[in-house]
C-alpha cells in the first residue's frame, strides 16, 4: 500500500505493506541507515526514533500506525536544541565505542532532555534503561547527559 | 607461564616487523613519483603498505587493524603521527583490504584484530613507519636545499631549516622523498620526547558515531542490492529437508527463496518483507545426529573426560610427587557456562557473486579469513574475492570468524544481484560460535603452617585454537586454553593440565578468552583459601607476589583506593581479583550488597591497571570501563543452555545484557609505567567476575563456583 510518512520534516511516499516496521522503511526504502537494528522486539533501543518528539522503537512500529505523526531520526536530530547539546556532550565525553547503539542512545537522551531539562540520576536511568550498549558506555552516557543538562541550565 | 603463542609471536614479530618496515617504505605511492620516468604508463594501484602522503600533505594510513570500539583508529594513527611529526587531524584512514601477507598481525601472523594485541603489535612497527617516512622527507628537503640533513628538522607536517629560515611542506616533498633510499637505521624517540603518545587525544571516530553517518557492515548498499533474512537449522549440524514457500512468495516485496544445505533465505526488496517472508515459510529440518544433545550431556562429557589424562602444559616442582608426600590439600571444582557474544550489530554480510569473482561488504575482525573461506566455499581464487571492510558494530571475538560471510556468499551465488544477508537477533544468538563450557578441578597443597605451596589446575573444555588456528598449537598445547591458568602467585609447585573435549557445538574466542575463564576460577579459589586460612584476601595474595612487583602494586593501589578493610554494613561485601595477561596487570575491588532474596546490587568498582606505556589514557579508561561492564553481564546474567540440540535462548529477554541503571560508579586508575605497552581490551572483563563473586561471598558467606551469580543460585546454597 502507498503510505506517506513525514520524516525529518519532509513527506516521503513509500509503497510497502502496512505492517512493515518503520525501521526497515527508514533503512532500506528511504536509505537512511543511521537508525540501527538490534533485536526486532523493542528490547534494545538501537532503533529509537522520535514520533512527535516521543522516543519510539521503530523495529516494532508498523508504518500504518504512524498516520500524520512527525518522525525525527538521528540524521536530523542535530537540528534541534536538545540534539545539538546532546551530540556536543557525546563528543566531549567521547561516549561511543563501537558506536552501533549510539544513534538510539542519542535519540533517547534527546527526548529526555527535551522533556526534562534537568534530569536526576533516577530520571536518566529510567529514560535510558531501554537502550542496551554492549561496549559498556553507560558511565559516559550518564556523564554526557548531565553535562548537556548543565549547559542547558546555564544557557 | 611462557606460552607457546608468545614464542610463536616473537618469531613472527621479527619477520613481520621487517616486512612491515619494508612495506612502509614502498608505501610512498604517489602518482607524482612516477612522472617523467620511462614507464609512466598508468598502472593499477596496489596498496602495499601503510602510509602515503599526498601532494596536499594529507597522510593516509591504510589501517591493518579494524575499529570495533576499542579506539584503534585513534591510537594507531597516534603512533604514526608521533614519529612522522604531523598533526593527528591530518591523518586519514582507509580500511585495509584482505591481505594476510601485507596486513598480517605482527604477533599472530594472520590479519586479525583481537587478542588485546593491536597496540602490542603496532607499537614498534608503526612508529618505525612514521620515523622512516619522516627521515626520507627530511632527506628530500636537505637535498633540495643542498644542506646536511642533520641541520634540518621536521615539525607539524613541514621540514624546517632553522638556520636559513626555509621550510617545505610534506606535500611538496612527497614525490621527491619517495624515490630516496630507505634509511637503514631508524632511531625512535625516547618516551621523554613524546608529545602525542601518552595524551588523551580525541577519538577520531566519534563525530560520525553521534550523527548516524558512521558506516557499519549492515549499512552497505551497493547498486541493485536486495536483502535476505535467513534461518539456519536450529539443531547444530542439522540440514534443510524441505520448504513450502507458497505463502512467502505471495508477500509483497519478496523476490526469491534460496535454499542452502543447512539454511533457507528469503530475498526481498527490504528487510521487512524478507523477515515477513521467512516467518511465512513452512520449513522442515532434518535435525541429524545431535537432536538429543544438551548442556547436561556436555557437562557429563567434561566430567567423564577429566577421569582421563590431558596435555600437561606446566609442571614446575613436580606437583604429583609433592602431593604424594602427604601435604594437606584443599580441592574445589568450578564450571563456567557457554556464552554468546551478542554484538549489538547482528551478524550480516553483503555479497555479490559476479562473472569476475566475489565482492563482500562486511564488518569483520578477520578480512583475510573471510576472503579465504569464501574463496574455498565457492571454489574461486582468493585473489578474486574482494573484501570491503567497515566499522565493526561490536566484535568481542565473534567477528574473528567467517561463517556469516560464507553463508552470504553461498546465498549470493544463486542470485544475479548483490544481497545483504542480515541475521535476526535470534539467529545471531542461536548460531553464534560460543565461548565454551568449561570444568575446572583445582587443588592447593598447604605446608605445616597452612601456607599455600603447590597448585594444580586441571581444566576441560573445547580447544578453540585447535579449530581456529592449529598452527598456534605447540607441543600439543592450546596456548589460549591454559593462559593464566597457573596464577601469578609465588608457589613452589605449579601444575596445569588441559583436557580438550569437543562437543557438537561451534566454539570460539570470546572477549577475555582463556585468561577470563582461568582468572575466574583461580581468583575465586585463592579467595576461598584466604578465607579458609582466616586471612585477609588482599594480604593473602600480596604475600605471594614477591616475584611479581607489578601485580603486587596494582593490588595494593586498588585496595587502598577502594578503602579495603573498612567496616561495611551487614549484607555488603568487598571482593578482590587480580589478573595478569596480554602484558598487562589489573586488580579490581568490587563492593556490592546482597539482599535476603539473593538480589545483588553493585555499589562501586575500583580498578587499577598497569598496561605499561599508555598511548591514549582516556582510551585505556574507556576500554577498562567497557571490559568491566561486559564482564558484569557475564557475571550476573550470562548463560546459554542447550536442549534437544538447540540453543534455548534467543533475544535480550532470555539472554539479558546489563543495563545502565545496574552499573555502579567505576573508579579506574592507570599506573604510570615505561614498560612496553600491554593490551587493555580484555583485562577489564577478566578481573570483573571473580572480584564480584568474591564480593558476594564476603557479603553472604556463600561461595558460588559457577557463573552467573543469580538469586536462584544463591538461594540454593
Amino acid at each position: 500500500m502507498a503510505i506517506t510518512l513525514n520524516v525529518n520534516g519532509k513527506d516521503r511516499r513509500v509503497d510497502v505493506d502496512g505492517d512493515t516496521p518503520l525501521l526497515w522503511v527508514l533503512r532500506d526504502v528511504l536509505e537512511m541507515t543511521g537508525t540501527k537494528f538490534g533485536c526486532g522486539m523493542a528490547l534494545c533501543g538501537a532503533c529509537t526514533v522520535h514520533l512527535d518528539g516521543q522516543p519510539i522503537r521503530s523495529c516494532s512500529t508498523p508504518v500504518e500506525s504512524i498516520g500524520k505523526g512527525r518522525i525525527t531520526t538521528i540524521e536530523a536530530i542535530g537540528a534541534t536544541a536538545a540534539g545539538q547539546r546532546i551530540q556536543a556532550a557525546w563528543i566531549k565525553h567521547e561516549v561511543p565505542q563501537c558506536g552501533y547503539c549510539q544513534s538510539g542512545q542519542v535519540m533517547s537522551a534527546c527526548a529526555l532532555l527535551a522533556a526534562n531539562p534537568t534530569p536526576s540520576d533516577t530520571d536518566i536511568d529510567a529514560a535510558m534503561a531501554g537502550n542496551l550498549c554492549r561496549c559498556g558506555t553507560y558511565p559516559r552516557i550518564r556523564a554526557a547527559i548531565k553535562s548537556a543538562a548543565g549547559a542547558d541550565t546555564k544557557g | 607461564m611462557e606460552t607457546p603463542r608468545h614464542r610463536i609471536g616473537r618469531r613472527s614479530f621479527l619477520t613481520a616487523s621487517l616486512g612491515l618496515t619494508g612495506a612502509m617504505v614502498v608505501a610512498f605511492n604517489w602518482p607524482d613519483s612516477r612522472m617523467g620516468s620511462a614507464d609512466a604508463a598508468p598502472r593499477i594501484f596496489q596498496p602495499n603498505a601503510f602510509i602515503s602522503i599526498g601532494a596536499d600533505g594529507l597522510v593516509t594510513l591504510v589501517m591493518p587493524f579494524v575499529e570495533m570500539g576499542q579506539g584503534t583508529y585513534t591510537a594507531v594513527p597516534m603512533l604514526i603521527a608521533e614519529e612522522l611529526e604531523v598533526d593527528l587531524a591530518s591523518v586519514r584512514l582507509e580500511h585495509a583490504p584482505a591481505d594476510e601477507k601485507r596486513y598480517g598481525h605482527p604477533l599472530f601472523g594472520s590479519q586479525i584484530t583481537g587478542g588485546s594485541g593491536t597496540i602490542r603489535g603496532a607499537w614498534e612497527p608503526m612508529r618505525k613507519a612514521g620515523a622512516a617516512a619522516r627521515m626520507m622527507l627530511v632527506a628530500a628537503a636537505a637535498r633540495e636545499w643542498k644542506v646536511d640533513a642533520s641541520t634540518c628538522r621536521a615539525s607539524n607536517g613541514e621540514v624546517l631549516h632553522p638556520s636559513s629560515g626555509r621550510k617545505l611542506g610534506y606535500g611538496q616533498l612527497a614525490a621527491k622523498a619517495a624515490v630516496l633510499p630507505v634509511p637503514d637505521q631508524i632511531t625512535l624517540k625516547p618516551a621523554s620526547a613524546f608529545t602525542l603518545v601518552g595524551t588523551s587525544a580525541k577519538r577520531l571516530d566519534v563525530p560520525a558515531k553521534v550523527n548516524g553517518s558512521a558506516r557499519f557492515g549492515i549499512d552497505a548498499n551497493p547498486p541493485g542490492m536486495k536483502i535476505a533474512a535467513v534461518a539456519a537449522c536450529p539443531v547444530f549440524g542439522g540440514r534443510l529437508a524441505e520448504v513450502d514457500e507458497s505463502k512467502a512468495r505471495a508477500i509483497k516485496g519478496v523476490r526469491k527463496i534460496v535454499r542452502l544445505d543447512d539454511a533457507v533465505a528469503v530475498v526481498a526488496d527490504h528487510t521487512g518483507a524478507a523477515r515477513k517472508g521467512l516467518a511465512a515459510l513452512a520449513i522442515t529440518w532434518d535435525n541429524g545426529s545431535n537432536a538429543a544433545f544438551s548442556t547436561a550431556a556436555w557437562e557429563g562429557q567434561l566430567t567423564e573426560a577429566m577421569r582421563g589424562k590431558g596435555v600437561v602444559a606446566l609442571d614446575e616442582g613436580h606437583f604429583a610427587g609433592h602431593r604424594a608426600s602427604g601435604a594437606k590439600t584443599v580441592d574445589a571444582v568450578y564450571t563456567m557456562p557457554m556464552l554468546a557474544h551478542a554484538t549489538m550489530e547482528p551478524m550480516n554480510c553483503t555479497a555479490h557473486v559476479h562473472k569476475d569473482g566475489v565482492e563482500l561488504w562486511v564488518g569483520t575482525q578477520a578480512p583475510a579469513r573471510c576472503q579465504a573461506f569464501v574463496a574455498e566455499a565457492l571454489g574461486v581464487d582468493p585473489a578474486r574475492v574482494k573484501v570491503n571492510n567497515h566499522l565493526v558494530g561490536g566484535g568481542f571475538g565473534r567477528r574473528l570468524e567467517a561463517d556469516y560471510a560464507v553463508q552470504a556468499a553461498q546465498i549470493a551465488k544463486q542470485l544475479p544481484y548483490p544481497v545483504k544477508v542480515i541475521w535476526s537477533r535470534e539467529e545471531d544468538i542461536q548460531h553464534d560460535i560460543y565461548r565454551p563450557f568449561y570444568r575446572d578441578e583445582l587443588s592447593m597443597t598447604l605446608d605445616a603452617k597452612g601456607a599455600a605451596v603447590g597448585f594444580s589446575h586441571r581444566l576441560a573444555g573445547s580447544s578453540v585454537v585447535a579449530r581456529y588456528a592449529p598452527a598456534w598449537i605447540a607441543k600439543g598445547i592450546d596456548p589460549d586454553a591454559v593462559e593464566a591458568a597457573e596464577t601469578p602467585y609465588d608457589l613452589a609447585h605449579k601444575y596445569v593440565e588441559f583436557i580438550a573435549v569437543e562437543a557438537p557445538v561451534p566454539t570460539g574466542f570470546w572477549r577475555g578468552v582463556g585468561p577470563t575463564h582461568n582468572c575466574f576460577v583461580t581468583e575465586c579459589f585463592i579467595d576461598e583459601l584466604a578465607h579458609a586460612a582466616g586471612q585477609d584476601p588482599v594480604a593473602y595474595r600480596r604475600a605471594m607476589l614477591i616475584k611479581t612487583p607489578r601485580a603486587r602494586q596494582v593490588l595494593e593501589i586498588a585496595a587502598q583506593r577502594a578503602g579495603w578493610g573498612r567496616k561495611l554494613e551487614p549484607g555488603t561485601g568487598m571482593g578482590v581479583a587480580l589478573a595478569n595477561a596480554w602484558g598487562s596487570f589489573a586488580a579490581s575491588v568490587v563492593e556490592c550488597t546482597v539482599d535476603k532474596d539473593g538480589n545483588i546490587a553493585l555499589k562501586r568498582m575500583t580498578t587499577v591497571v598497569d598496561c605499561g606505556q599508555v598511548i591514549n589514557p582516556n582510551g585505556v579508561i574507556a576500554q577498562m570501563e567497557g571490559g568491566q561492564i561486559y564482564g558484569l553481564t557475564a557475571a550476573l546474567y550470562g548463560k546459554l543452555t542447550i536442549e534437544n540440540g538447540r540453543i534455548m535462548q534467543g533475544n535480550f529477554h532470555d539472554y539479558p545484557l546489563i543495563r545502565i541503571h545496574e552499573v555502579p560508579q567505576l573508579d579506574i586508575h592507570l599506573v604510570h609505567s615505561s614498560e612496553s605497552p600491554g593490551g587493555t581490551g580484555e583485562i577489564g572483563t577478566t578481573v570483573t567476575a571473580p572480584a564480584l563473586a568474591n564480593a558476594v561471598f564476603a557479603a553472604t558467606g556463600k561461595r558460588l563456583r559457577t557463573l552467573p551469580l543469580t538469586p536462584d543460585a544463591l538461594q540454593r546454597i
